[in-house]
């Protein structure tokens, strides 16, 4: 469903895949690892705007609670149902059956100024040896 | 050993009763006021006990608590220090103890007196022109103070939109304002953990309202720029709100007032030593600048030509925030510790809090890695990094930690530190605590590098083991159910 060549990574660790003007939006294997085990998914609902960098919804873990950062802006169209009942899905599988919501791009050329996957690669090596 | 322990639903046996009662001399007849449907005789597996039967459960499931009076609960920014217990016998005074809330204001001036003076000497300590008692815990203390600020704004027509809130603050501070009807924007940290003025002076802006900020940051260390971030809030027309979570290390050496905060709370359940008592009560009292005065909660103290009396009639305050008067005993253990200690002594509480978490971090550097390398005030944070080759993980070293009867520190917090662990030991203990605890956290290391997988499978002499925390927030068992209904 999910083409990895596809992705394009936010700084703080989301994904997005776009086919037309619709981005298919999940946390990335390093936002998992990083969570620990996922006990609770909150995410808003279809018809809310969303905007780049603000608050689309919330994962909490046995470690702790974290919001999740829409990449883009535009409208929320459908969210994940499966995750209310699985929230491990997000762990067990991030890039496929762990997707969180699918949004309607406002403005699809938004998504050519996120990293695509080597920057985001070396993103994380650099913010690892900061630490 | 593992132990186990029946519920009392599981103990009882039809027909047993702790008190045997006079039989009734006559049914009570007609009606009684509740409708029919909610009436019954019979309640579906209600547990019959003899006393001793409660007696001996309630005392063995005391016997696996873990508290203060047992040994050092270094649980970082909570500051879980020992509570004296004259406090305790001094609230047990017939004219505290019986005072009911209800009764004639004017036949307890004693513990308006009190409230009086305590709110006085809370003004003394924190340089704040103001002080309301009524706040019943540090959250909704912030709740009253981001109300407060906001009920200023709006009357001068300035209602602003956005609380800038740091990283590293307590979770408690945005959930806070949002619940005051604001939108929360975070301002990143600098490499030392206090606030990057930088980015501050780029949040800032004519829409936010106020910058709410933890001093000692939850990093333990202080914001040695708050003159400056003051100046950069205030010049933009904001306010400046203070978490006085962490305010053990402050005491006697800075007061917020002083620095120009204008609202502060403060958690006498953490820096003057009441109790926490399993989540509550507290107390979180709310100090302001005078141009904040008007919009005190209600009822207030004052003091007239009949003497001590409640008012009600402020028309700006922001209403009542708890019912009658606050959570009075906690205020009058707190007036306690402040009277007996007095100005060295809380200055002594000040330092030697400091002392202590600063010899923690002396002697824990070299095993464990700390946070920040900037000096910290009461508390110190280590990141689990140098343990990710081991295998082992911050959660391990808590739960090994209870091995050897500690209560752990405050973990996975804050955030902004990976695998954080944060030690607060306050000023309670004594020179030979801390070594044991020390030496406890250096045999942890030991055991990473030797036998790691008795950190991996701890605690071991607990009355039960490594609980499946996953499942237990995933699918939480909430009541018990009978098994035959």
């Amino acid at each position: 469903m999910i083409d990895p060549d596809n992705l394009k990574y936010t700084r703080d660790h989301e994904w997005i895949a776009l086919e037309g003007e619709v981005g298919t939006i999940g946390i990335t294997d390093f936002a998992q690892k990083e969570l620990g085990d996922i006990v609770f998914v909150e995410l808003m609902q279809a018809g809310t705007v969303v905007t780049a960098g603000k608050e689309m919804g919330t994962v909490e873990s046995v470690k702790a609670v974290s919001e999740v950062y829409s990449p883009v802006n535009g409208t929320l169209e459908e969210s994940n149902g499966d995750l209310s009942s699985k929230p491990e899905l997000i762990n067990q599988d991030p890039y496929g059956r762990g997707w969180m919501v699918r949004v309607r791009l406002s403005d699809p050329a938004q998504v050519a100024r996120l990293m695509d996957q080597s920057s985001y690669e070396a993103y994380l090596k650099q913010e690892a040896s900061g630490q | 050993m593992e132990r186990s322990e029946k519920l009392l639903f599981e103990i009882g046996s039809p027909g047993r009763v702790g008190i045997h009662l006079p039989e009734c001399p006559e049914e009570p007849d007609g009606d009684l006021g509740i409708p029919a449907q909610y009436l019954r005789t019979e309640i579906e597996g209600f547990p019959e006990l003899s006393e001793v039967d409660v007696v001996r459960h309630f005392t063995r499931l005391s016997r696996w608590n873990t508290a203060v009076d047992l040994g050092m609960y270094p649980l970082g920014s909570c500051t879980m220090k020992y509570n004296p217990k004259m406090h305790e016998s001094l609230a047990r005074l017939p004219g505290f103890a019986e005072t009911h809330p209800l009764q004639p204001e004017t036949t307890a001036p004693g513990c308006l007196r009190l409230m009086h003076e305590l709110e006085k000497d809370l003004c003394a300590i924190s340089g704040m022109d103001h002080f309301t008692l009524a706040p019943s815990a540090g959250a909704q203390g912030e709740f009253v103070g981001m109300s407060m600020i906001r009920a200023y704004l709006s009357e001068r027509g300035d209602a602003r939109r956005v609380v800038l809130i740091p990283d590293s603050a307590h979770g408690t501070n945005p959930a806070s304002a949002r619940l005051a009807g604001y939108e929360v924007e975070t301002v990143p940290s600098s490499p030392n953990g206090t606030i990057d003025t930088k980015a501050l002076r780029g949040c800032m802006g004519p829409d936010v309202a106020a910058l709410m900020l933890t001093n000692p940051n939850t990093l333990g260390v202080f914001e040695n720029r708050i003159v400056e971030v003051l100046g950069i809030v205030h010049g933009a027309g904001g306010l400046v709100y203070q978490d006085g979570a962490n305010m053990n290390a402050l005491l006697g050496k800075v007061r917020p007032g002083d620095t120009g905060i204008d609202v502060l709370h403060l958690n006498l359940h953490k820096t003057f030593s009441t109790p926490h008592g399993g989540g509550g009560p507290g107390a979180g009292p709310v100090g302001v600048r005078s141009v904040l005065e008007p919009y005190l909660p209600v009822p207030r103290v004052v003091h007239g030509t009949e003497g001590w009396r409640l008012e009600e009639g402020y028309p700006k305050s922001i209403g009542r925030v708890h019912a009658f008067h606050g959570n009075f005993g906690v205020l009058l253990r707190a007036y306690v510790y402040i009277r007996s200690l007095g100005a060295e002594g809380l200055r002594q509480v000040g330092e030697q809090a400091v002392l202590n978490a600063r010899y923690l971090r002396k002697r824990l550097s070299g095993d464990f890695e700390p946070a920040v390398t900037s000096d910290m005030l009461h508390e110190v944070v280590f990141s689990d990094h140098s343990f990710h080759d081991l295998g082992v993980t911050t959660l391990d070293i808590a739960k090994r930690l209870l091995d050897f009867g500690f209560h752990p520190p405050t973990i996975y917090f804050p955030l902004t530190v990976a695998g954080a662990l944060m030690m607060e030991p306050t000023e309670c203990e004594s020179r030979q605590e801390l070594d044991a605890f020390v030496d406890a956290m250096l045999q942890i290391r030991h055991e990473a590098e030797h036998e790691p997988q008795i950190l991996k499978s701890a605690p071991h002499r607990t009355p039960v083991r490594r609980l499946d925390e996953v499942a237990a927030a995933r699918r939480p068992r909430l009541r018990w159910r009978s098994p035959t209904a």
